[in-house]
Order: structure tokens, then sequence, then C-alpha cells
């Protein structure tokens, strides 16, 4: 699936960036350093958003397409950024069989975001996942640590209005 | 390095321990064919085209990638072997742009070749999902439509030690090559130099064609539409009408160019000679005078692009000559056209370069000495054969004919500028001259020949002690100006190409197979060609050309004088806005 790029300005801090060039500088020698510090630079920002790739390519001296073609390779990074409450719908078979489609289509309906989208205020982050192996509370969502089960789209409104 | 005794097709074999099956059947006099291997730069084993069938493996096996072994038994052309192959070629042009009829590489397509080879019947046979069409017309210089590309790297490879400013993104179906955050090519640092399309199979990379517009203006009554050609040209353009690689055209190019109906057929050499009086100029002037050093060639519009993308800070190194080929426009629309009495605006000045990026030069700022571009179009050698086709002009029975006069006059000095080292030769062949102010014998300074990456030299002229570096390729010019900027080396004069080997391995030039280039070698016979004709002229130093004489007396003054300035120098700018 190809990945969705974000839209949203870049809100990184310098403390971000001292704190990614630190970890990098670390391990910079290591032969097969750069997995790592992706992973590191998506703890930092939530995200793997241009600004930061160009870090990571600035310090090892490498070309932002060669950051860029991992980061889009691996499921593993996002390049939209998590709001600050991340809604995980999950789409395994069991939810998928009842239903969990439908709380998708209703949350980006309310939301007005869909799957790997963030909205503009930071708030909300929408992602499809696959099973979380609560299939007996199908179909199920979590709102950052907050599960969320046997739902149907008519619950979603009010959930959501717990997070305002 | 010891050999080992292998089996192929059933003859006995005694091969180096160190070759891939690919390398040991060459020695067998069988080319196992291959889509996605680059010698020594792209050994992925990934297209599968090249797998062959070896006693006892599991499976059939990727003659590129692996290496031969004692007692090994081969087969390459078995009924699994063949059946293999064919369907990997079906399966490629499943997911394959199939207008070939429209298609600018049809007839020098690697995979066409081998679909026809193969005898496949329907290449539709797998047709199923397809890679959406996504042409990126971003660039000046270059054209990229992926539903074209079979996903071989070559491209990256040829980039990877360029800018690598392309890679393969997404996974699965999905993969297409591109940049990062799927930029156009406009907005990454790439610098034009094309050497992705001379490494492309297919029809996925190729360049802008301006052809039309060169047609166009030789069909306009009211245009005084003259040509001129670079050195590294007339070393190439044979090979597209089937002539032996390294063969010199320059005779039947003038020929077929005139054909073409150019009112004026001149030659780059004659500015290329005008280049080394003002950079010869400029370097004296530096180093008698103090100026900023080392001092930096600057014909290539490729490694322009590439220092001001990647060492803004070095731009004061760069010589301000423009490229000969902007020089050359530059003398054509003012000393050209007041001598012709023809107004500047009714010239149409076409350059033919082996060169992509020159596409991307003439539009460059500050390269418009009479108030119109210097430069009308320039098209590469690739597209010149075409129009040479297009026009059924029989090139290989013309005749072999003169530039004009009196651009076309040229010296050995000019025609070097061709292959990586010539121009830091010819400069040394004036400079040395102009310091001891004699005309000395020795001509050729051997060091900076040949096809490495970077050469070093020292030269005692006239009690002066001068460092020279030539660098070719944005890989070795980066080495050279870290170990600048560092402090290592204290170079004088450098010289620096954007592509691996000079103009002659140009992006602009024309494509050979793979096959072609891990058994011959191109760059040294085009090289060759050029420093035979050098060898071969009774002017070899750039000082001597009468023309540059008589152009100075009458026009110029003297080199590096304001006026020279005005029409034959030009200006750089830090470009930071590129994602790199």
């Amino acid at each position: 699936m190809l990945k969705k790029i974000s839209t949203l300005p870049f809100d990184g801090t310098p403390e971000q960036e001292a704190k990614l060039v630190e970890y990098i500088n670390g391990i910079r020698d290591q032969q097969g350093c750069l997995m790592p510090i992706m992973q590191e630079a998506q703890a930092i920002y939530g995200y793997l958003p241009l600004e930061a790739q160009q870090i990571i390519a600035r310090e090892l001296e490498i070309s932002v397409e060669e950051v860029y073609g991992i980061a889009t390779f691996y499921a593993q990074f996002a390049l939209t950024p998590k709001g600050k409450y991340n809604i995980s719908v999950c789409l395994g078979t069991a939810c998928y069989v009842k239903g969990a489609q439908a709380l998708v289509d209703r949350i980006t309906q309310v939301l007005g975001i869909a799957p790997d989208e963030c909205t503009a205020d930071g708030k909300f982050s929408l992602e499809a996942c696959r099973c979380i192996g609560a299939c007996g509370l199908a179909p199920v969502l979590t709102i950052n640590d907050d599960v969320y089960g046997r739902l149907t789209d008519k619950d979603i409104d009010d959930i959501l209005k717990k997070y305002e | 390095m010891e050999n080992v005794n292998i089996t192929i097709n059933g003859m006995p074999l005694s091969v180096p321990a160190n070759y891939t099956i690919l390398e040991a059947a060459r020695l067998a006099g069988i080319e196992i064919p291959t889509l996605c291997h680059m010698k020594g730069r792209n050994e992925i084993g990934a297209c599968r085209i090249c797998v062959v069938e070896v006693e006892k493996a599991r499976s059939l096996v990727a003659a590129c990638v692996m290496p031969v072994s004692e007692g090994m038994v081969i087969k390459t052309n078995s009924k699994k072997v063949m059946e293999s192959r064919k369907m990997t070629i079906e399966l490629l042009l499943s997911n394959h742009n199939r207008s070939c009829l429209q298609c600018v590489r049809s007839g020098n397509c690697e995979l066409q070749t081998l679909a026809f080879e193969f005898g496949v019947e329907d290449a539709g046979r797998f047709d199923g999902a397809k890679t959406e069409s996504t042409e990126d017309t971003s660039a000046a210089h270059l054209i990229r439509d992926n539903s074209k590309c079979i996903l071989c790297r070559r491209c990256v490879a040829a980039c990877h030690t360029q800018t690598a400013v392309i890679g393969a993104n997404n996974r699965g179906f999905d993969t297409v090559i591109g940049s990062a955050f799927n930029k156009d090519l406009n907005d990454v640092a790439c610098i034009s130099c094309g050497q992705c399309i001379t490494a492309c199979p297919t029809g996925a990379l190729r360049e802008r064609d301006d052809t039309q517009k060169v047609f166009d203006a030789i069909n306009d009554p009211t245009k005084h539409v003259v040509i001129q050609t670079a050195p590294a040209v007339r070393a190439a353009l044979g090979e597209e009408f089937g002539m032996e690689i390294g063969t010199n055209v320059e005779g039947k190019m003038v020929a077929a160019l005139r054909r073409l109906g150019f009112d004026k057929v001149f030659d780059t050499d004659f500015s290329a000679d005008l280049t080394i009086m003002e950079e010869a100029t400029e370097f004296l002037d530096r180093v008698q005078n103090g100026g900023v050093l080392p001092l930096i060639t600057s014909c290539s519009p490729g490694w322009i692009r590439y220092c001001e993308q990647f060492y803004p800070d070095m731009l004061d190194n760069l010589s301000s000559c423009k490229s000969p080929q902007q020089m050359f426009g530059a003398v054509v629309k003012t000393y050209y056209a007041e001598k012709n009495g023809i107004d500047p605006k009714d010239i149409f000045s076409v350059s033919v370069m082996p060169c992509t990026a020159k596409k991307y030069e003439i539009a460059r700022d500050d390269q418009s000495a009479a108030g119109v571009p210097d430069l009308d179009a320039t098209i590469t050698t690739r597209e010149l054969a075409r129009m040479i086709k297009k026009a059924r002009i029989q090139f290989t029975k013309l005749p072999d004919e003169q530039f004009d006069n009196p651009l076309g006059e040229d010296t050995g000095a000019a025609v070097i500028f061709g292959a990586t080292g010539g121009v830091m030769e010819a400069a040394l062949r004036t400079a040395v001259d102009t310091l001891t102010g004699k005309d000395n014998e020795s001509y050729e300074f051997t060091e900076v020949r040949g096809m490495e990456g970077v050469k070093e030299a020292t030269y005692d002229v006239a009690g002066l002690k001068i460092n020279v570096a030539v660098a070719s390729g944005t890989d070795n010019a980066k080495k050279v100006l870290d170990a600048v900027k560092s402090g290592e080396k204290n170079y004088h004069f450098i010289e620096i190409m954007g592509c691996p080997g000079g103009c002659i391995n140009g992006g602009g030039q024309p494509i050979h197979s793979q096959a072609e280039w891990a058994t011959i070698d191109i760059k040294g016979l085009r090289a060759k060609a050029l420093y035979d004709q050098d060898a071969s002229m009774p002017i070899r130093k750039s000082h001597q050309n009468p023309m540059i004489k008589t152009i100075y007396d009458e026009y110029f003054e003297k080199p590096g004088s304001h006026k020279a300035h005005e029409i034959l120098h030009t200006s750089y700018k830090a470009q930071t806005n590129t994602i790199k």
C-alpha cells in the first residue's frame, strides 16, 4: 500500500533535532546504523517528516532518497504524524466481518480524516490495524490505551466526545 | 588468480576462480542475456533473465552473480532455462507500457530485443494490474515514464555515484523509481547529467527531444540557422549508424548537417580554443595576483549544477568562463552577427552535444550576451542521429566535408576537450607557452590522460610549480573537493567533468547494452578517436589557432578584456533549495 505523506507543517524543535543528532553520533560508526536511527527519529518526532529525513541524510552523508526508500519500504515507518489521540480500528478478519469498516467510515465522516491521516489541530489520528487479539470484542478499536469493543457506528460520536 | 575447471553446455573450460558464470560463459562464446546487471555497479541478480541450470543446484541460478566453482556443470540454454527466461520476459511485459511503435528506444530496447529473440507471441499473456503511468516532465533534460520501467535499478546505480537523487520507493507492486517524497526531478539535486538515460534498458528514461524545434527553424526562411558540434560528438555519432566504436566521423557529420539544411556548420572546437585563451589568462592572473585558487574549470554544466548545490562555498573557485557551447553561442550572436550584418534575433543557434545538461544550461541566467539567449536549442548526439535518419541521409556513404569558416577553425587542443583531462592538457599547452614566452615542443601531458576517476600531476613551468588534478564523475569531484577543503591537497588548477570519463561518456551519447559495456572499452575507444585526431593535426595549441588571433585582433582586443568578460564570461549562484 502506498504511504500517505503528511501535508501538515513541520513543527519540530531544535531540542528534538539535538536529541536525534546526539543519537546519531553515538551509533554512526556501526554498520547498518540507518534503521535504528530512523526508528529513533520516529520515536522523537512521532513520524518521519522530510525535515527529519534530511537531518539523517545530512549527518550520515547520504541522500534523502536513500532514507526515503527505506521509510516507504517498511510498514513500521510513518510519513504522517500521530495525533494526541491515536485511533486504531481493527480490520482483522473477525472485526471486519462484524462491520469494522462502518466504524472507520463514521470516524472519517466526523473527523474528516482518512486512515493514516491526522487532524490539522494534531488532536486525532486514524489508522487501520490488523488483529489485536480481542476478537471476542469484535468489532474493536483502541484510542491510545483505551479499548472499546462490540461497537456499531452509532457508538462513535459518544466515544469521540470523551476526548474533547 | 588460479583457475577452476567447469563444464558449459558439455564443453570443458578452465576459467579464473573469481569469475561469475556470466563471465565464464563469455569465454565459451556465449553471451547470457541480462537486464539488471551492470558490471561492478549493479550486481543484484534481480531480473532473473540470466538464469542457468547448474547441476546439483536446487533451482535455476542467476549467472550474473553466481561465482564459478571447481567441477561446476552448467547448462545455459536447456529447455528449462529457455522456458524460465521466456516466462520472465512475459511477466515483465505484463506490466509494461507496450507502446513500442511510438517509443524512442524501439530498435534499441533490451526488453524488446529479448521479447523478439525468445519469440514472445502474446505479450499480454499475463496481463493484469498495471503500474500507473506517471510521467515526470519537470526537468529540462529528461522525461521519465514509469509505465515503461522494469525496475532493474540500473538508473539508480548510475545515479548513485552522481547525486543519488533517485531510488526505489514503496514496496511490492507499488514500487516505483523516484525521488524522496515523490518530488519532481526539478525539485531535487539532479544535475541533469543523463547518466540514468544511458543506463536504462527500455524507454522509461529519455532525453527531452528538441529535434522538431530544430527542423522548424531550418524550415523557417526568416531564420539564419547555425549549428556547432562538440568534440565528443564526432567520436560517437558513427555508432548510431553501425560504425565501429571509436570511429571519428567529423567529415561525415559535417556533410550530414549541411544536407539537413543548416546555413552554417561550425565547430565548438573553435570556442574550446577561445575558452582556453580566457581560462589560461584567468589562471595565470589568479596565480600571479593572489586570486582564489585552485581554479576549477567550468565547461561541464552538470558539474556546475553539482557545485552550486553541494559546494556553494566554492563558487569563487569556478572559472568565470562560459562553457564552450555558450561562448560559441555568444560569439555567433555578437561578433559573427555584426560581421555579417545579421540581426541576432534572426539567428537560430543550435548545438549538438554529447550532453543532456546542456539543455538545462541554455536556459541559465547570465547567458545572453546579445540580449537574446546565446543558444536557441541544443540536441544530443542521439537526437542528431534521429534527425539524420528521419531525413534519410545515408550517413555512412557521405563524403567527408569541412566545417564552414570562420568559426570552423580548430586545433588539437580543442578536440581533446571531449575526454577527461583534455581541458587541462589544452590549458597547460597554452599556459606553458605563455609563461615561458616561446613555442615549446612538448605538447603532450600524458599524466592527465586516461579513464581513472582522479588524476594528479605536478608540472614545473618556468620555475613555477603547478599542482593539477583532474576528476570526472561527481563522486570523484567530491573526493578532490573534500581534499582541497580539508587542506590535505594543495592544487592550483582542477578540471572537473560531471560525467565519468568526460564528455565522450556524456548522457546524450549513443546507448549501448550492458553486454557491450562489459566487453568493449567504449569510453577508451571514443577518447582514443579524439587523441588520434589531436596527434594528426598541424596546429595543436589553442593560442596558435589563426581564427583565435583574428577574433582578438578584430573584436575582443585581448584575453580577459572588458569586452571578453561581458560576452564570454558568466556568474554562478548557490542553489540551496533543492532536496539532496
